[in-house]
This record gives structure tokens, C-alpha cells and sequence, in this order.
């Protein structure tokens, strides 16, 4: 199958504090030499703690931040993103119905007829019925605000999606839910999925394979299971460990 | 026991009702006052009951009567009939005022507070420069550069009214940009513009929106306060301002004059002031 993203030793940058006046600028690289391919259609896992660089990563793959060095290619349109805090990834002046047919919108060339059948056509996909279009974000469960992100990430029918900790603000019910959709629609669509998140369990769940970075590198890859059953690296092992101990407490 | 549990369930109630008066007080009499002056002012486009700048010679400084309900002026002019006439210029200028000040508030705030960088550091230093003046000072100089007359009024205030409004927009952008769903509407492909005014601009109005009706309350007594000092609406317009400062010769002689004008520009004020907190509150 073919890549559908190439990464290839990638540094991202970040600059602290303002860039403006008299500011000492503080530029630190978060992101060192990172590479990895997707393919069509498949399920890959990022793991990683919190601040270890992954949503840089993600920002600097959808050209949201423009300090790296290295190559992106994109074999697709512009992939799409659903994000961690459902709360604050949608319009909260809004109605669900806009928000969703917004994508279209913006692209053009359709009318409004259209638009509002395929905004509800997708509703109904990620498991929304037709009237949660008139409503408000504010009226929604965060299980169902994220289902609204998920359809407005797939509007444009990207072929892949980035999801950047997108059950990790949820109960584990809901959890358990919204994984199963990204599986559904990842079946359905033959959508490809970079799947973030620093549980190692849900990534576990539903990755084909499986990256582990530790302060901007890639410590240990692998299909899922080889990196669950067998760990190489010293980081790895002891993450682990410590979901066993967890478990058996 | 049964006292006991009657207690709590009326100091329940009570609450609720009172959670549900509060909600409404201000937005309901605000709405009620403003639009009882706005039918008056309306009508006074349309038909006085005289011709706010006849003079009648007989009557002047008549005291209050059938024919005049508030009584003549020195001029023996209809008071009642130039208040309807002089609110209508006033409720003019404060709203040509508030769309001025607003939308080059919203612009400049939305320009400064998406961006930042030099563009934000430069129009915000010569923001703060100009909120430094109190507003009609500032209005006094533009005034002294324009010269007098209504339009010129509108826009020295306008211009004096700017810096709020776009510091208020601009916080509430700043407050906006960085959210999701900013980034989200960059990926599908919404250009700067479209995600400024249709992404993040409907989620400052509840906070603009109060901010105006008391901008608006500014304006009024702004208008009111320059037509007093002589430099807004020129005579023999009729403004409520302007007819404050005529009157006060006679404050002690004929208390009713003055009085009559300050109760409409309290009126006008209070009303607007009262749906400015309704509107806060509701949201």
C-alpha cells in the first residue's frame, strides 16, 4: 500500500514568550529527528507522557507550526484533526448543524441543500441523529461533542485522520465508545489513523503499530503487540510495568 | 416537624422566585423605559404638538398648561414639543457615535488581537495614547480641528469612543484565538478573515454587547454634555444638551425647564443602562 504520509528527520522548534520588542527569545527543539511513514488505510499509535513533544509533532505535520527542519510529504489533501478537549474544539456561538457543514462551506461549489443532507448524512455516521443539528455545543455530553468533532474532521473526507488524545478528556465508557467509532469509520472509509494518546491501553486497542516517544524521540516501534509482549527499550518497559502493577492493585 | 420541613420548602420556593425576578428586573424595566422613550422620540420625528422653533412671544416662560405641558421656554417655544425634537438629535448622534466607535472597534480589535506582533504592539500604544484623554477632551480637540455641527459631533465622538471598544474586542480575541476550534477552522481552510468575523467574532458579543448600551449611555450624556458647553448641536437645533445650558439661566425662576430635560436625559440614560445589565445577566 501506498505511504500517505512520510516524515523524515524532522526537528521542530519552539519559541518561548513573545517575538516581539526586547524579549530574550528562548528556542528550544522539542522534536529530534523523527521519522515514519503511514500508510493507506492502516492505524498507526503515538505514545508518549505529556510534554514530550507529541502535539508540537502534531502541529508541525499540519503546518501549524512553520520552525522544523527535515521533510513532511503529504500523499493526500490536507489530513484532518480531532482534539483532546472537546470542550474548546467546538464553536461554542454555533449551532451543530453549521459547525458541521462548515468544511463544505468554506471549500464551495455546493448548495445549501446538499451541504445540510451531508452534514446530516454524517451526523448520523458518527452516531448523531438529525436534531442534534439545531443545538448548541453547550447542550452536549462530551461524548457526543467529540462524535461533532469527529464528523466535522471527516467532512472534507480526509484520508487521514490525526487524533491527538481524543478520548483521554472522556469517562471510560464513553471512551470505550468513541475508540469503537474511529475503528467503524476506519473500516468503513478506509481512513487512516495516527492515534495519539499517553494511554497506552487504548492505543494498545486499536493501532496497528505503535511509536513510543520519550523528550522528542522515538524510543521503540513496532506492531502493538510485539512492543506490548516484548519491550526493548529501558522506557518502554518500565511504562509497562507500571500499567501491570496498576492493574493488579 | 411538619413546621420545619413548611420552612425549607418556602425558603425554596422563594429562592426560585427570587432567582427568577433577578433574571428579568433589569431587562424588563430597561425594555420597558427605552422603548416608551424611543416611541416618544419616534413620534417627535413625525408630529410635535408645535413647531419646536416657533416662537410665540405671549407665552413666554408660561408655566405649565394645557396648551404646553411643560411649559414655554424664554422664547415662548413649546418645551414639550422641542424635548421630543431634541431627544430624536441626541439619540442620533449617540447612535452614529456607537456605530463609529464600534465598528472601527470591532476592525481594529479583531486585527490587533488575531495577529499581534508589531501590528498589535503599534496600534495598541497609540490606543492607550488616546484612552489616556478622557473622551470628551478628546471630542473638545476634534471638535476645535472640525468646527462645529451634528456630523462633526458624531464623528469627534466616534473617534473618542474607539480605544474602548477595540480593547474590549481585542481581549475577547485573544481570549478566542488560541482555542480548538480556531485551529480546527484553519485546517478545513477558512481564510483569516472568515474565521475573525464568523468564527470568533459571534462569541464577543455577549461582552460587546453590554459594552455598547453603556457606550450608548456615554454617548447621550457626552452629546449632552458638549450641546451644553455649546460646541455641539448649534442653535436653533434643538438638542437635549443644548437646551440644559438655555435653561439653567432660569433654574431658580422656572425650576420646571431644566428639570423637565434632565428627568428625559435620566429616562433616556436609565433605560439603556438597565437593559446593558439585563443583557450581561441573561447570557
Amino acid at each position: 500500500m501506498a505511504n500517505i504520509l512520510e516524515v523524515s528527520n524532522l526537528c521542530a522548534y519552539y519559541t518561548e514568550g513573545r517575538q516581539i520588542g526586547f524579549h530574550k527569545k528562548n528556542r528550544k527543539q522539542v522534536c529530534k529527528d523523527i521519522s515514519f511513514q503511514i500508510k493507506e488505510g492502516e492505524i498507526a499509535g503515538l505514545i508518549g507522557e505529556s510534554g514530550c513533544g507529541k502535539t508540537t509533532l502534531v502541529k508541525t505535520i499540519l503546518g501549524m507550526n512553520k520552525e522544523y527542519t527535515g521533510e513532511i510529504k503529504h500523499y493526500s489533501e490536507q489530513p484532518q484533526m480531532v482534539f483532546q478537549d472537546p470542550y474548546s474544539s467546538l464553536n461554542p456561538a454555533k449551532k451543530v448543524g453549521w459547525i458541521v457543514e462548515e468544511p463544505l462551506r468554506v471549500k464551495g461549489g455546493i448548495s445549501k441543500e446538499d451541504m445540510h443532507r451531508k452534514a446530516i448524512e454524517m451526523l448520523k455516521k458518527v452516531g448523531l441523529d438529525e436534531k442534534f443539528a439545531e443545538r448548541y455545543p453547550s447542550q452536549l455530553s462530551g461524548g457526543q461533542r467529540q462524535r461533532v468533532c469527529i464528523a466535522t474532521a471527516l467532512m472534507l473526507e480526509p484520508k487521514l485522520l490525526i487524533a491527538d488524545e481524543p478520548v483521554s478528556a472522556l469517562d471510560v465508557t464513553i471512551q470505550a465508545q468513541i475508540i469503537h467509532l474511529l475503528l467503524q469509520l476506519h473500516k468503513d472509509m478506509g481512513l487512516a489513523i495516527l492515534f495519539i494518546s499517553h494511554d497506552l491501553r487504548v492505543v494498545y486497542q486499536i493501532s496497528d503499530w505503535v511509536m513510543i516517544m520519550k523528550e522528542g524521540t522515538i524510543v521503540e516501534r513496532g506492531t502493538a503487540e510485539e512492543v506490548y509482549a516484548n519491550p526493548q527499550n529501558s522506557y518502554t518497559k518500565t511504562l509497562i510495568k507500571t500499567l501491570a502493577d496498576a492493574d493488579e492493585v | 416537624m411538619s413546621e420545619k420541613t413548611h420552612g425549607v420548602k418556602t425558603m425554596r420556593k422563594s429562592e426560585k422566585e427570587q432567582a427568577a425576578k433577578r433574571i428579568n428586573y433589569n431587562l424588563r424595566i430597561g425594555a420597558v423605559i427605552t422603548i416608551t422613550m424611543c416611541v416618544f422620540i419616534l413620534i417627535g420625528f413625525v408630529y410635535t404638538p408645535y413647531n419646536p422653533e416657533a416662537m410665540d412671544e405671549t407665552q413666554k416662560l408660561a408655566g405649565i398648561s394645557w396648551h404646553h405641558f411643560l411649559g414655554c421656554d424664554n422664547f415662548g417655544r413649546d418645551i414639550f414639543s422641542r424635548v421630543l425634537k431634541g431627544s430624536g438629535t441626541t439619540l442620533l448622534v449617540a447612535t452614529g457615535t456607537i456605530l463609529i466607535g464600534t465598528g472601527a472597534g470591532i476592525i481594529l480589535g479583531a486585527l490587533t488581537g488575531y495577529y499581534g506582533g508589531w501590528l498589535d504592539e503599534i496600534l495598541m500604544r497609540i490606543n492607550d495614547a488616546i484612552f489616556a484623554f478622557p473622551s470628551i477632551l478628546l471630542a473638545l480637540v476634534f471638535i476645535s480641528l472640525l468646527g462645529t455641527g451634528t456630523v462633526n459631533i458624531v464623528i469627534a465622538l466616534g473617534i473618542a469612543f474607539i480605544p474602548s471598544f477595540a480593547r474590549i474586542v481585542r481581549s475577547e480575541f485573544l481570549r478566542c484565538k488560541n482555542m480548538d476550534y480556531v485551529k480546527q477552522a484553519k485546517l478545513i481552510g477558512a481564510g483569516d478573515l472568515r474565521i475573525m468575523f464568523v468564527h470568533i467574532l459571534p462569541n464577543t458579543l455577549p461582552v460587546l454587547l453590554s459594552s455598547v448600551m453603556i457606550g450608548f449611555n456615554n454617548a447621550v450624556l457626552a452629546e449632552a454634555g458638549m450641546s451644553y458647553l455649546g460646541i455641539g448641536v448649534q442653535p436653533p437645533f434643538a438638542s437635549l444638551g443644548r437646551m440644559l445650558s438655555e435653561a439653567q439661566a432660569y433654574l431658580f425662576t422656572r425650576p420646571g425647564y431644566a428639570l423637565s430635560i434632565g428627568i428625559f436625559i435620566i429616562l433616556l440614560v436609565l433605560g439603556f443602562g438597565l437593559l446593558g445589565e439585563g443583557i450581561k445577566e441573561l447570557k
